[in-house]
């Protein structure tokens, strides 16, 4: 394999797997079209070294294997009509929150402030009792 | 049913899917047209598996093509089963859907998009290669894309989002793995991999079995990776939430079955990689399913949960195993399908899921009760239900090889699993609500009642639940047929690359 190539590669996928990590919503969607470039890369890395136009006649010994142009050809397109949707679909969520983060998880923001109550209710536990102290120190 | 035959079974529904769209302003002639094209579908599914019935496999080249560079449909027993479970689903689920409230505004997007998924279900179970493996997941899952976020609430937006992402990126890693399996040996279709994977380096070839398996174990959300499958699913509509609950986890599954049988066997031991994921998986989903109060969010909880049992059977690698494994998923697909449509009528007609906000529903709805407890019993495994039959095989299977500790967790995930689903029971129908639901006193249009469509195709389901425990015997030497051919590999690949 091209040295080149492989490099592409491994760049695309470690920009794509970053921007997917990411907070941002347009940033996700482009993450993911980006590793899908990197994917369609590698398949045709996996053919093989490129050669002559692999047309009907041709002498199978020079030229380039066409599987994987086709394979890669499908996936493009199948990447296409699937980005397609998610924009529209980031669309709609702007639309709705006027904002492009993805919000919490529902489950996660309830333990978020589970555990808040209890740490206020330390807090007061301990005020209180400090203040017990204190009262007791002025009362003796 | 020769092989020729076998492309009508994707064909007619993505035919079907078409027509439709284009039907979309006269509402009558599409619900027949989907009526008709998914009875069809049934038929169709019937007769291949008529003609695998025997434990022989049907092949059709398209194009007349060979394997290694052209398109290849195989049906061995396991596919032609699946094909007819999955095909009497998905009607009856349609047959719900007309009479639910959620075909009135969407119903010109919802009849195109459900017959593409149909199509989508057949081609996984068909594909012969791993690529046309990816084109059907893609047809399934753009399906559920738009079919999750019908409607376009909100909250449907912001949960659908992360099941979209989650699939897209398991979408990217699956492209990877057929490129650097192509790569490796130079083909993708699966008969001509098998051969070619046993002669690559073990350590390559454990690299690729594994990527494959997260792949797949996303799809099928196996432990570590199921998490984007509670958070979603609840959310959609109530038929969509049944079909996605039945069918599109398990096709996940199927596909963990025939890579790991067919590209990376163990020789007859048991793989103590999918043991441990099956444990935990079922463990970790059942748990999840007790901290719940949603029926819904329960019962997909729940789906983690079983999910494990099927795991547990391609784990132990044995006939026994592998033929308990096909039998629980024919068994969970009707159940839990069912079980979803129940909850779907209660949230209906009580216009909340929420378990403090509903009960005493045994004296107003009785039928619901028994349409619910029966399925629900099913899954616990309470003989003499289907489950029962499903899980004694995976334990005698489990048994038999001496693999202990699993069969002592999933009998104890058995017990919770009633345990959870004697929590719906109590605050379901028994006792009264412990909060008042906010329509309940309304009356609003939220409350609306369940038309005849759907308590007549939940009722087909339940029935067809007995049907299963009732055919047991026969039922079981088919799965039995299904995993000698598995184990075997010979008639598969003699199938597929023979003249």
């Amino acid at each position: 394999m091209n040295l080149v190539i492989a490099l592409t590669i491994g760049v695309l996928y470690t920009a794509g797997v970053w921007l997917l990590l990411q907070r941002s919503l347009s940033r996700i969607v482009i993450g993911l079209a980006v590793i899908g470039h990197g994917a369609n890369l590698l398949l045709l890395a996996a053919g093989g070294p490129g050669g002559a136009p692999p047309v009907a006649g041709a002498d199978p010994a020079v030229t380039a294997d066409p599987l994987p142009q086709a394979l890669a050809l499908t996936a493009i397109v199948i990447t296409f009509g699937v980005s397609a949707f998610l924009l529209s679909m980031a669309y709609r969520n702007w639309i709705y929150r006027a904002d492009d983060e993805v919000e919490d998880d529902v489950e996660d923001r309830r333990i978020m402030e589970a555990r808040r109550a209890i740490e206020r209710d330390q807090a007061r536990t301990q005020e209180l009792s400090e203040d017990d102290d204190l009262g007791q120190g002025v009362g003796r | 049913m020769t092989g020729d035959l076998l492309p009508l079974l994707v064909a007619v529904p993505l035919l079907g899917g078409g027509v439709s769209l284009i039907l979309s302003r006269y509402r009558m002639a599409q619900r027949v047209l989907g009526v008709l094209v998914l009875t069809a579908q049934l038929g169709l599914a019937i007769a291949a598996l008529r003609s695998v019935f025997d434990g022989s496999t049907i092949t059709a080249r398209l194009g007349g093509w060979t394997p290694d560079v052209g398109i290849v449909l195989v049906a061995d027993p396991l596919a032609g089963l699946l094909l007819v479970v999955a095909a009497l689903m998905l009607l009856a689920v349609f047959v719900y859907a007309l009479g639910s409230e959620l075909t009135d505004d969407t119903a010109p997007f919802f009849h195109p998009v459900y017959l593409t998924l149909a199509a989508g279900v057949s081609l996984s179970f068909l594909a012969g290669d791993l690529f046309n493996l990816f084109v059907a997941f893609e047809i399934m899952l753009v399906s559920s894309y738009v079919l999750i976020t019908l409607g376009g609430a909100r909250r449907q937006v912001r949960h659908g989002m992360s099941y979209v992402v989650i699939s897209l990126l398991a979408s990217g890693l699956f492209i990877t793995a057929v490129a650097l399996l192509y790569g490796a040996t130079g083909t993708v279709n699966m008969a001509l991999l098998a051969g070619e994977l046993d002669q690559l380096d073990p350590t390559v070839r454990q690299a690729l079995g594994l990527m494959l398996l997260v792949v797949f174990g996303i799809k099928a959300a196996i432990f570590p990776l199921f998490q984007w499958l509670p958070d979603s699913y609840p959310t959609a509509p109530s038929p969509v939430t049944a079909v996605f609950a039945g069918l599109l986890t398990k096709v996940g599954v199927y596909a963990i079955m025939r890579t790991q049988t067919l590209l990376f066997p163990t020789g007859g031991t048991a793989s103590t990689v999918l043991l441990v994921l099956a444990g935990l998986t079922m463990v970790v989903g059942v748990l999840g399913a007790i901290a719940q109060d949603d029926v819904k969010r329960i019962l997909s909880f729940h789906i983690v949960s079983q999910i494990g049992y099927m795991l547990l059977g391609v784990g132990l690698f044995s006939l026994a195993g592998l033929a308990g494994a096909v039998l629980y998923i024919v068994h969970h697909i009707i159940v839990k399908t069912t079980l979803f449509l129940v909850g779907g009528i209660i949230e209906q007609t009580n216009g909340t899921g929420q378990l403090r906000k509903l009960g005493g529903l045994l004296h107003s709805a009785p039928g619901m009760a028994v349409l619910f407890l029966l399925p629900a019993l099913s899954l616990a495994g309470i003989p003499p239900f289907s489950g029962f039959v499903a899980k004694l095989s995976l334990v005698q299977a489990g048994l038999a090889i001496e693999q202990w500790t699993i069969v002592g967790v999933s009998l104890a995930v058995s017990l919770l699993t009633l345990f959870s689903m004697t929590k719906i029971w109590n605050g379901v129908f028994w006792g009264t609500p412990d909060e008042p639901s906010p329509v309940a006193a309304a009356e609003g249009p939220d409350r609306l009642p369940a038309s005849p469509a759907m308590v007549g195709a939940t009722t087909v389901l339940v029935v067809a639940s007995l049907g299963v425990s009732l055919a047991a015997g026969p039922l079981f030497d088919v799965s039995e047929r299904a995993a000698t051919v598995l184990l075997d590999r010979a008639p598969y690949i003699d199938a597929v690359v023979g003249p």
